[in-house]
């Protein structure tokens, strides 16, 4: 997996989304990502995180996905402009 | 997923107010992200119950469909999923996370 393929899959879930990914380790199984969007309005952080992992679901999910980990900070755009 | 695993997820679940789905225990965690979370627990002063996943294949596979949550660690409180390691970090971070382990205590 690369940063790349990941903010591919999480914009073709969340079209709106800003996201930024880096390899936390350079081995391509170790992630850390920031997705912005207005979807996640509302939603707690269960359901946001729940969202960006159903984006994923076939790389995240199973004993031989490609991703291992993937830190995960979720914001609203406001959210994002209030920092 | 069969009733059997279901009904044991459950129960698995119930065993603690405050329950953590990790990988190893918190004496040997065998996960950075699952280490992190204990050492936040123990920082809370609660008192909670953990479940090794890597030694439940089936367990393990079987919490992420019941959850849809595909990693772990996975925090529980009063059999609510709470989060993992990024949510667990960020409500302690917050000041939120005290409240959360300790409403309904009384």
């Amino acid at each position: 997996m690369t940063p790349d393929d990941i903010r591919a899959r999480i914009r073709a879930a969340l079209p709106d989304a800003d996201v930024s990914v880096t390899d936390t380790t350079g081995g391509g199984d170790h992630f850390d990502a920031t997705v912005i969007s207005s979807a996640f309005a509302g939603k707690g952080p269960v359901e946001r995180h729940r969202l960006v992992y159903a984006a994923l679901s076939d790389v995240i999910a199973g004993p031989s996905a490609p991703i291992h980990a993937l830190a995960l900070t979720t914001e609203t755009p406001e959210e994002y402009q209030r920092k | 997923m069969n009733d059997e695993l279901r009904k044991r997820i459950t129960d698995t679940i119930a065993r603690g107010r405050v329950m953590l789905f990790m990988k190893g225990n918190p004496a040997m965690p065998q996960c950075g992200f699952s280490a992190a979370v204990v050492g936040i627990l123990k920082q809370t002063g609660v008192t909670f119950d953990s479940y090794n996943i890597l030694a439940d294949p089936e367990l393990r596979e079987g919490l992420k469909e019941y959850s849809s949550w595909p990693t772990y660690p996975q925090l529980y409180v009063d059999g609510k999923l709470v989060g993992g390691a990024d949510i667990v970090r960020d409500l302690h971070a917050k000041g939120e996370l005290a409240t959360l382990l300790s409403a309904g205590q009384a």
